[in-house]
């Protein structure tokens, strides 16, 4: 091919060649710098002392790097970057806009959490058996879904978490585990496969997986497309995926199982990343369809928060029970969807983060209760107050939280979605919002009562030593939602402005094609 | 071609339902992979199904000459078969696992982390 005869192209248009900016770095950073802490985990596996330490500095690192993302879009707007400088929508773009930030942040600070938990909870056979290097893979899955612009990506990265999560989940192998691995490793492997044809059928009708590429064009194909169709299996695919109701049966057989750590990570960051991949396909991609589907959603919610709390009323196993409220939380999120507009989205997008912080709290002050008590029942749970104060203390502000009651960081989000649906007329919404956070408050004021209050018949003197690794985090993340629920503003308007730029993604598509979008 | 193929997508989910639906781990499994398989061909005919114009080109042309195979649904379902297949392979070693702990094939059995008749929660104290 030496004497190629080919005339010169100009290849300026399709490739960029000045370096990104170290701001631009920031957009991958966090996938990159936890697949490199993963790696380095499973190289040491004859040092597994040192695991914790090295995690917990990996994590903290994390922390600051999705700090500084945030609030480089927060001064800037989006920011892309490309692989290999090939433009989209041919290469593939990694894309951070405050929604994804937003939850990249707090999944990190989620992460930390669980890292510094797990010193006391995670013993020698599970450091060898790999928790610690799942732990970072799972964190590098959950940022890319957070980061990534493109949805062919979306679905890599879901898949990476996926299976770093069934690694975690049968760490210890128990008859329990296996159990409860089997159930949520086929559903969720049917939900990501759901997921991957509504991919195929995006890709054949769209001829492109940039998600900034979809949203321009989706407006010109909606007369003759079946759109419907794919956001009819994305709501599916995701809905699975975030446990809402009539496929949510994976979560409570397998959320109790496994270490209490896990359960704690699981809780606070698997179904949020269905949740948050849901807004953005349905708010961004397709919002006439979200507009159509929305009163599907919204029944969809309402009975996703009654059958999850009324479960939580059923359950006296006090893990089982959290798994119940997750649902709960999911319905909320799913009604805030399906009410739209910035109270919604907003809403929505509140919510999920405060059920990130609250739901790993709870998960974790579950397991020290299992410690103080050396039981998960709440009919032989009892006397924990007098066993520990501050402890009870804490779970009592948690019980308060996830009930959605004031002052902690619950009460807003539960605010907006209440106000936007009785803005938009759904009184019976509102009606369903509030009565889930009636039942809610009795399922964790019983919980309170008997695992907390009633007299325990065992004597103070026994009380096991409580190590400051488990006690700490929890103090942390509760300080945190009683700090969101005295001082919402900063928080509030950051995510009015995430809940625009979903709406009207031309900032998102003006970072992904600075040249303007191609024809 | 499209049209067959379709078909034979439509064939694969049915089967892959069918499958799944199933009480024993062994079936669901295989259904899952067919399901997997499923996908791919429906990516793959997403793709339009033309063998006569190769997806390059020509040094003199700018675009393609005629309606050509798209490629990137190739590259893609690859990425696809790579992740079915280990997610496969995991599967299988958590179904012998799960045989062999405990006892059973069969999920209506498979009551370990959601015992039945479990006793309500106390009413007061």
């Amino acid at each position: 091919m030496a004497a190629s005869t080919s005339p010169p192209v100009d290849l300026s248009a399709a490739l960029v060649l000045a370096p990104p900016t170290a701001a631009e770095w920031l957009v991958v950073l966090p996938v990159a710098w936890c697949l490199t802490f993963g790696a380095l985990l499973v190289m040491m596996r004859r040092s597994i002392r040192l695991h914790p330490t090295i995690t917990i500095v990996g994590l903290a690192g994390l922390v600051g790097i999705d700090a500084l993302l945030l609030l480089e879009i927060i001064r800037n707007g989006p920011m892309t970057m490309v692989m290999g400088r090939w433009l989209p929508p041919f290469g593939i773009a990694f894309t951070a806009d405050l929604t994804g930030a937003l939850f990249a942040f707090v999944a990190a600070l989620v992460a930390l959490a669980a890292g510094i938990f797990s010193i006391a909870d995670i013993n020698d056979s599970g450091r060898r058996y790999g928790f610690y290097p799942l732990l970072l893979v799972l964190m590098a899955g959950v940022s890319g879904a957070f980061l990534t612009g493109d949805i062919f990506n979306l679905y890599v990265w879901f898949e990476v978490l996926l299976i770093s999560s069934f690694g975690l989940l049968v760490l210890g192998s128990e008859h329990e585990q296996i159990d409860g691995t089997v159930k949520y490793g086929f559903l969720n492997l049917v939900a990501t496969t759901l997921f991957l044809v509504a991919t195929g059928y995006l890709y054949a009708v769209f001829g492109t997986l940039n998600m900034a590429d979809i949203a321009r064009k989706a407006e010109g194909l909606r007369s003759n497309a079946p759109l419907m169709t794919l956001a009819g299996l994305y709501t599916l695919a995701f809905g699975m995926k975030a446990a809402a109701f009539p496929v949510n049966f994976w979560l409570p057989a397998s959320y109790h199982t496994p270490r209490v750590v896990v359960s704690a990570l699981f809780a606070g960051l698997l179904t949020k990343v269905g949740i948050y991949a849901l807004i953005r396909v349905m708010v961004m991609l397709f919002p006439v369809e979200r507009e159509e589907l929305s009163f599907v959603l919204a029944i969809a919610g309402s009975l996703t928060m009654i059958v999850g709390v009324l479960g939580a009323l059923a359950q006296s196993d006090f893990r089982r029970l959290l798994g119940f409220l997750i649902i709960s939380g999911i319905g909320s999120i799913l009604a805030g969807i399906a009410v739209g507009g910035p109270g919604g989205i907003g809403g929505a997008i509140f919510y999920a983060l405060h059920s990130m912080l609250v739901m790993t709290a709870l998960y974790f002050a579950s397991g020290i209760a299992m410690r103080l008590g050396a039981s998960a029942s709440i009919v032989t749970l009892a006397g924990l107050y007098r066993r520990h104060v501050g402890f009870a203390a804490l779970s009592l502000m948690l019980c308060f939280a996830v009930s959605g009651l004031p002052p902690f960081s619950g009460f807003w989000p539960k605010v907006m979605l209440v106000k936007a649906a009785l803005d938009i007329g759904a009184w019976w919404l509102a009606a369903v919002l509030l009565l889930a956070g009636f039942l809610t408050t009795i399922a964790t004021g019983r919980l309170f009562l008997l695992a907390y209050w009633r007299d325990g018949a065992v004597a103070i003197g026994e009380t096991p030593p409580l190590p400051a690794t488990t006690l700490a985090p929890l103090a942390a993340l509760t300080l945190l939602t009683l700090v969101l629920g005295l001082y919402p503003e900063p928080l509030l308007a950051t995510i009015q402005d995430a809940a625009a730029g979903l709406a009207d993604p031309s900032a998102y598509g003006e970072s992904v094609f600075p040249g303007g979008w191609p024809q | 071609m499209e049209a067959w193929f379709a078909l034979l997508v439509g064939i694969f989910f049915t089967v892959a339902v069918y499958l799944m639906l199933s009480k024993f781990i062994i079936r669901v499994l295989l259904g899952v992979a067919v399901l997997g398989n499923a996908v791919n061909l429906l990516i793959f005919t997403g793709g339009r199904l033309t063998r006569e114009v190769p997806p390059v080109i020509a040094g003199d042309a700018e675009v393609l000459a005629g309606p050509a195979a798209n490629a990137l649904p190739q590259a893609l379902i690859l990425t696809a078969i790579v992740i079915s297949f280990s997610f496969f392979a995991f599967l299988l070693v958590l179904s012998w696992r799960a045989y062999d702990d405990l006892k059973t094939d069969n999920t209506d059995e498979m009551r370990v982390a959601e015992p039945v008749n479990e006793p309500a929660p106390p009413l007061g104290y």
